[in-house]
């Protein structure tokens, strides 16, 4: 179980890296589906419980996929819609980074800020101050 | 495992109706779902087949309020039947707190609830978690057809059958008139909430 602050630091640092970046929401995630921190930019309504129990069922099944071909995962996983587009990352075993953006903003911004968050989330999980 | 959030005082709850194939786990949610509408938030949630076939999973969040000063919800799942489907179902049961068992008391499944719960058993074990560990509920559904002159497996048999061993909480129940639904949530709400407690302080 995370800790109080854990979660304060995993809340700021998806609101400093990706909602401020420009993203429309974004959801840390177990891999059963059950949503730890959700954040968005305040104007776009999304049912994320649903979306997290779909999302977590979507990895596990490409997941499952990779593994048929003989690939250890597929780590990320991206849908691109006509105006807004989703970003699937694995954090680590148990966790998930699911981030929702427009058109307005380039994959490659989104997936550069979502390394580093996950590089710093994984940092806070794992106890390391560095 | 459940997911407790000590920051938005939240438990997530993962309760899967497990079963064989067309034997009434998606018409236990969607009962559920009627009855209930004014506690759930939202949609239910159906992957199926174009034949109503479930696909993937079907998917009911539901608030059952605070316990300890934690708002609960109840996340409802069900899994696909068919035997073809098995890895589909091995990813439902990632992070199960709590099965119903759907059985299906027509004669001709009898052998199938079988192979079901031993599937079940094992699938489990993939995750390290042990069938006889985890609260469980057994529901015989289909009751009804018995005043149809469908001929059924009596529920005696069913016990001897599936929970010789397990032991766990039985109802007979008809999903499709909502029978015997509403207590096995109940059952198996209550269960897993007993089961996850220590860990709410």
């Amino acid at each position: 179980m995370l800790n109080q602050s854990q979660l304060d630091a995993i809340d700021q640092l998806i609101i400093d890296n990706l909602i401020q970046s420009g993203l429309d929401h974004v959801i840390f995630m177990d891999m059963a589906g059950n949503t730890i921190a959700k954040h968005d930019n305040g104007q776009n309504k999304l049912d994320s419980t649903a979306f997290a129990a779909l999302a977590a069922g979507n990895f596990a099944a490409v997941d499952a996929m990779a593994k048929l071909v003989g690939e250890s995962e597929f780590s990320l996983l991206f849908h691109k819609g006509e105006k807004s587009s989703i970003h699937f990352s694995k954090v680590n075993e148990e966790n998930l980074l699911i981030s929702m953006f427009n058109k307005d903003i380039s994959l490659g911004l989104v997936r550069l800020k979502v390394a580093q968050t996950i590089e710093q989330i994984d940092k806070i999980l794992t106890g390391d101050k560095s | 495992m459940a997911l407790i959030n000590v920051k938005t005082k939240e438990v997530q709850i993962k309760i899967v109706y497990y079963g064989p194939g067309r034997g009434g786990k998606t018409t236990n949610l969607e009962y559920i779902n009627k009855k209930y509408r004014e506690q759930i938030k939202t949609e239910m949630v159906s992957l199926k087949t174009q034949d109503d076939r479930t696909l993937f999973f079907d998917f009911l969040p539901f608030d059952v309020g605070q316990i300890k000063g934690f708002d609960v919800t109840i996340q409802l799942y069900t899994v696909p039947g068919q035997v073809k489907y098995n890895a589909t179902r091995r990813l439902v049961l990632r992070g199960v707190d709590g099965i119903v068992f759907v059985a299906d008391v027509q004669q001709e499944q009898r052998n199938k609830n079988i192979e079901s719960l031993n599937q079940l058993y094992e699938n489990l074990e993939t995750y390290n978690l042990d069938l006889f560990s985890i609260p469980v509920v057994m529901q015989y559904n289909k009751i009804d057809l018995k005043s149809s002159g469908v001929p059924i497996v009596p529920s005696k048999v069913l016990q001897k059958d599936l929970n010789s061993l397990l032991r766990a909480p039985a109802f007979e129940a008809s999903a499709l008139r909502g029978g015997n639904v509403t207590p096995t949530l109940k059952k198996i709400i209550s269960m897993t909430l007993a089961s996850i407690q220590d860990q709410l302080f």
